[in-house]
């Protein structure tokens, strides 16, 4: 029995990666879930968006590779990040004016904005396949380490290594400081608070002079910097694929929906959830527990609960538990 | 003019493209483009079926056209009799177990009052079901792809005399049906009576997890080392070359052989789609003017009325759900029998469940005959934006220098021009008619 290298290996391939990826997701979610309480409709382009921002992130990047701007030991998709969100955000604003504005007037149902929502998500999708193509992009660079498994040994002598990667320390910065923003934002400022008096009662919002429009026109502005981020994060932590992003909706809307769908915290907290599940369902657990457990126990196989091609089913299988038992999610969402 | 015309210009414009793509191209690619609109045609109704009667929006489409696919390849496929002896019992005994584990815990809750207990019975029944079934499963299926890899390496089907049975794969679409109804059934259990955007959501998750199973399961259809060579129902190009009368009458048209024969056999096949439609069609015509339809779209446009004149709401969702999962899945057996293989790499959302839905919103929904319209048309547009978009590039670029890197850029990506299309197409359809061209009577 070790427990200190156990606890070092848990760390360094299931609770590392997994803070990270919650991050992404809870950023992603929360886009989802924003959208939910303004507008009140499931955003089937969100994935889209996250690759629309990224691209334009991407291709900023480049600019700046090419002209020999770098954030030194960050990567300098961070230098061109405020960009592509600024791209990102006109575009969103675009289809609002072009193609949602038009149903808000109609007082469309929401079963309609969902299937406008999947012609964006086309459109979306081929122009971000148009112009940068479908297949996978790198674009991280800078520094990849934060601590790597052999400067840890040396540090520690222990028998096992930790590597954190800068993109996932980075991730997880950039996670807290967008969702400290967003919920001083939504609590503390006037615009935040109008706009989540529109999200609970539309009418009474209305008779007290908040301009709908404008609110609307925030939540796209907070939720295409929220899908940028998003989708620039979870690039560069892995690759930047369009097809990947539209597979990441799955997992957001498990996330938004088991956090409550239209409540920022839960989306947070959904995003964990599943992020944890799939990784630890996916997890082949012989080495932690190789060192955990007394021999005698010390599992034969890999002791790996699911293939991690099933990770989309472990998002799946909660959400249908969470609708199954909690319709509402955990933080008690809207419902109906 | 009035509905009747209507409908006879629409039709016969959708003839004029095929006909008009036969002149210009080639008369194969007009007749595979008749193929496929067919069977869109058959997913658009099932698809209508879902939304244009009961308001249901349902994103898996994809899944219940797969679950059709891997009907077509466990029903006509031989059987591998060395993989069943090697480890066939262990993974049906597995699977068994898995499904017995589900319907215990099912019956623990209903069985047990609420509280602690329960929770802890449910746990304990799924946690320790789970690692029985891993432990017969895992050896089994290792079993089972051990016997010849490269081409076998997974159970078989049930076909008993392989290609001299071909007609036995018609009795796969029906079965492909049963299939995707009974994911249907699952899913419908639990995301229906929620809110509506939920059953959206539950479905896309179903079909991703249904085409990660083909991929992986090597075992059950080979995963994406593919099954090839399914036996059909048609006779073979080959077969036909060789008969001596077959290249007379050929001869005698004045087509040589090699076209004739791929052209008749993908006649052979459109007969067979046509008349799958048709009945499809007409069942689903006399469903919507049934009073079973008048009833479910009495519940569409106002579930809380039609809920307090008695109906069960959730019930007959679920019902219409089902049925119009089914007919996806019929769909996707007939594909897999025209394709002749089962690739689940080749499986894409956009491509078998987003595609379908602008077919519906196009042609008309809640009207059979604009789904058909609308599989036809999308479907041709579909085949023909490709070459249409790379002319349409060729025109742009043509002023620009060789080798400068937008034209090579626009030219490359004229490929991506579909979804682009199709979004466009959605987006319009749905703003300036929002109910089709046939629209709802």
């Amino acid at each position: 029995m070790d427990l200190l290298n156990a606890f070092i290996t848990l760390s360094n391939f299931v609770l590392i990666p997994a803070i990270a990826y919650g991050s992404q997701l809870a950023l992603g979610a929360l886009g989802v879930t924003l959208i939910y309480g303004i507008l009140r409709f499931s955003n089937f382009a969100h994935g889209d968006t996250m690759a629309f921002g990224t691209m334009a992130t991407i291709l900023i990047t480049w600019g700046f590779q090419a002209a020999g701007i770098s954030a030194g030991p960050l990567p300098t998709a961070l230098l061109a990040l405020p960009f592509g969100i600024a791209v990102c955000a006109l575009f969103v604003l675009a289809t609002d004016r072009g193609v949602y504005r038009f149903y808000r007037g109609q007082k469309a149902k929401p079963i309609i904005f969902v299937m406008v929502s999947l012609g964006v998500m086309f459109i979306m999708n081929g122009l971000v396949r148009f112009i940068i193509g479908p297949d996978d992009q790198r674009f991280s660079d800078g520094e990849r380490f934060i601590i790597s498994v052999r400067e840890f040994k040396a540090l520690t002598g222990l028998k096992e290594g930790l590597a954190i990667k800068t993109t996932q320390g980075l991730t997880v910065i950039t996670a807290v400081i967008v969702v400290a923003l967003l919920f001083y934002f939504l609590n503390r400022t006037r615009t935040g608070k109008s706009m989540r008096a529109y999200s609970d009662n539309e009418d009474l919002a209305l008779l007290s002079g908040i301009n709908p429009e404008r609110v609307v026109m925030v939540t796209w502005l907070i939720v295409a910097a929220l899908a940028t981020v998003a989708g620039v994060l979870y690039g560069l932590d892995k690759s930047f694929k369009p097809f990947v992003y539209f597979q990441l909706l799955l997992p957001i809307f498990a996330s938004a929906i088991v956090g409550g769908l239209g409540n920022p915290l839960g989306a947070i907290a959904g995003g964990f959830t599943i992020a944890f599940s799939e990784v630890m369902i996916t997890y082949a657990w012989k080495k932690v527990a190789g060192y955990a457990l007394p021999e005698v126990l010390e599992p034969a196989g890999l002791a790996q609960l699911l293939s991690t091609d099933y990770k989309f089913a472990v998002s799946f299988v909660i959400l249908l538990i969470v609708l199954l038992f909690k319709p509402t999610g955990l933080f008690a969402g809207k419902s109906v | 003019m009035t509905d009747t015309t209507r409908n006879f210009v629409y039709f016969g414009f959708i003839a004029a493209l095929i006909i008009g793509t036969g002149l210009m191209t080639s008369w194969n690619l007009a007749i595979t483009i008749v193929n496929f609109g067919l069977i869109s045609a058959i997913m658009a109704l099932g698809v209508n079926l879902q939304w244009g009667f009961a308001g249901l929006f349902n994103v898996g489409i994809m899944g219940f056209v797969a679950l059709g696919g891997l009907a077509a390849v466990l029903v006509s496929m031989p059987p591998e009799p060395e993989a069943w002896s090697a480890g066939g019992l262990r993974v049906v005994t597995a699977l068994v177990l898995g499904a017995a584990t589900i319907v215990g815990a099912i019956l623990a809750y209903n069985a047990l009052p609420k509280g602690r207990l329960r929770t802890i019975v449910m746990l304990v029944i799924l946690v320790a079901g789970f690692f029985i079934y891993r432990a017969v499963f895992d050896s089994g299926v290792a079993a089972v792809e051990a016997v010849n890899p490269a081409n076998a390496g997974y159970l078989g089907g049930l076909n008993p005399h392989g290609k001299e049975w071909g007609w036995i794969t018609i009795i796969a679409w029906p079965v492909g049906g049963l299939l995707a109804a009974g994911a249907a059934w699952i899913i419908g259990k639990t995301a229906l009576g929620l809110r509506s955007d939920y059953l959206a959501i539950a479905t896309l998750g179903i079909a991703e997890i249904i085409i990660a199973i083909l991929k992986n399961e090597d075992w059950l259809a080979r995963g994406v080392k593919n099954v090839v060579g399914l036996p059909r129902p048609a006779p073979y190009e080959i077969e036909l070359q060789n008969s001596a009368t077959f290249v007379e009458r050929a001869s005698g048209l004045g087509i040589d052989p090699v076209t004739a024969s791929t052209l008749w056999v993908k006649t052979i096949y459109a007969g067979l789609f046509t008349v799958v439609l048709l009945i499809l069609f007409i069942l689903a015509q006399r469903a919507l003017n049934s009073p079973w339809g008048r009833m479910m779209r009495a519940i569409r446009d106002n579930e809380v009325a039609a809920e307090a004149m008695g109906k069960d709401v959730t019930a007959r969702h679920l019902q219409i759900f089902v049925l119009g999962s089914a007919i996806c899945g019929i769909a996707g057996a007939m594909m897999t029998t025209l394709d002749g293989q089962l690739t689940p790499g080749t499986y894409q959302p956009l491509r078998f469940t987003f595609l379908i839905w602008v077919m519906v919103i196009v042609g008309g929904s809640g009207n059979n005959l604009g789904a058909v319209l609308g599989g036809f048309l999308i479907w041709w547009l579909w085949v023909m934006v490709e070459p249409i978009g790379l002319w349409v590039m060729q025109v742009i670029t043509s002023g620009m220098a060789e080798g400068f890197w937008l034209r090579e850029h626009l030219l490359d990506s004229a490929a991506h021009m579909r979804l682009l299309t199709m979004g466009v197409v959605l987006l319009l359809v749905l703003r300036f008619s929002p109910r089709g061209l046939i629209p709802e009577r």
